[in-house]
């Protein structure tokens, strides 16, 4: 099957039980529901089960998908609720997660100010640099990294990934522009530590 | 920052927005002209901007092959693989 059929085509496909349909559906969101698994649960094993649980889960209710939503956003949803499950949390369907609790994230000052972006471009290309920029993301407090990764490694936009939390888009906002301070600190510790700020 | 002003507080709040090019053009017009005074805030606002053109130039994990194949059988799609 071609992968340029329409997301209504797919739909249509995928509700009739083509199997040819669900395996290019996985192909199409499987990536993107490990990211999300990976981030929640921070290990390989777990990430598999939720990606898993998502695909056989999505399948069996597609009947009851109505198209309010993109698949892609339905698809993050349902694991999204698998991991909160596994984690034993609270759905973001069955607490909300308004902006009254945004307090409980730290205040983002800056206090790095080293100008560090005008450094050669061969310090930015290095694995150490991306390891450490990568592990940044993994220690990005919970709340700030689910946003982060499905608004800015996935493309999302602010719409759907207040969908998929179940938040309103004026958090989803500023818990991205938070996640974004919060690497750039990280960032400016990093590349000022060798240069002796 | 240390030396922040009332106005450097009111820049960084706004500075995503104007970094993604969704801040209002009064916004914006705010933004440049404190940067034209504002040192510190111009080192925050070119170092924000490449810490998002790093994340962003990042590789993505795949979906691992072998977790692929387990998923297709586990759906009788084996004949897919």
């Amino acid at each position: 099957m071609s992968d340029d059929i329409s997301e209504q085509e797919l739909l249509d496909r995928l509700r009739a039980g083509d199997k040819a349909a669900c395996a290019l559906c996985i192909d199409l969101h499987g990536a993107h529901i490990y990211r999300l698994a990976l981030s929640l649960m921070k290990n390989e094993a777990d990430a598999e089960d939720v990606v898993q649980e998502t695909f056989l889960s999505a399948f069996k209710h597609i009947g009851s998908f109505e198209g309010r939503s993109g698949l892609n956003t339905w698809l993050y949803r349902i694991a999204y609720n698998a991991a909160m499950m596994r984690l034993r949390r609270p759905s973001p369907f069955t607490l909300s997660l308004d902006d009254a609790l945004e307090p409980e994230i730290p205040a983002m000052v800056p206090d790095q100010l080293f100008e560090w972006c005008c450094l050669p471009e061969s310090e930015f290309e290095t694995n150490e640099t991306r390891s450490f920029l990568q592990a940044a993301i993994e220690q990005l407090p919970e709340k700030l990294r689910t946003v982060f990764l499905l608004r800015e490694m996935d493309g999302l936009s602010t719409q759907e990934v207040a969908e998929v939390l179940g938040i309103s888009q004026d958090a989803v906002k500023k818990r991205l522009h938070r996640s974004r301070l919060w690497l750039r600190e990280r960032l400016s510790e990093h590349f000022a530590g060798p240069m002796g700020v | 920052m240390s030396t922040e002003t009332h106005d450097c507080r009111h820049l960084l709040a706004d500075l995503s927005l104007y970094l993604d090019g969704e801040a209002s053009a009064t916004v914006c017009a705010e933004i440049e002209q404190h940067l034209q005074d504002c040192e510190n805030c111009r080192v925050m606002v070119d170092t924000l901007r490449k810490t998002v053109y790093l994340y962003r130039h990042l590789e993505r994990p795949s979906l691992p092959e072998h977790l692929r194949q387990q998923l297709f059988k586990k759906l009788d799609l084996s004949e897919l693989i």
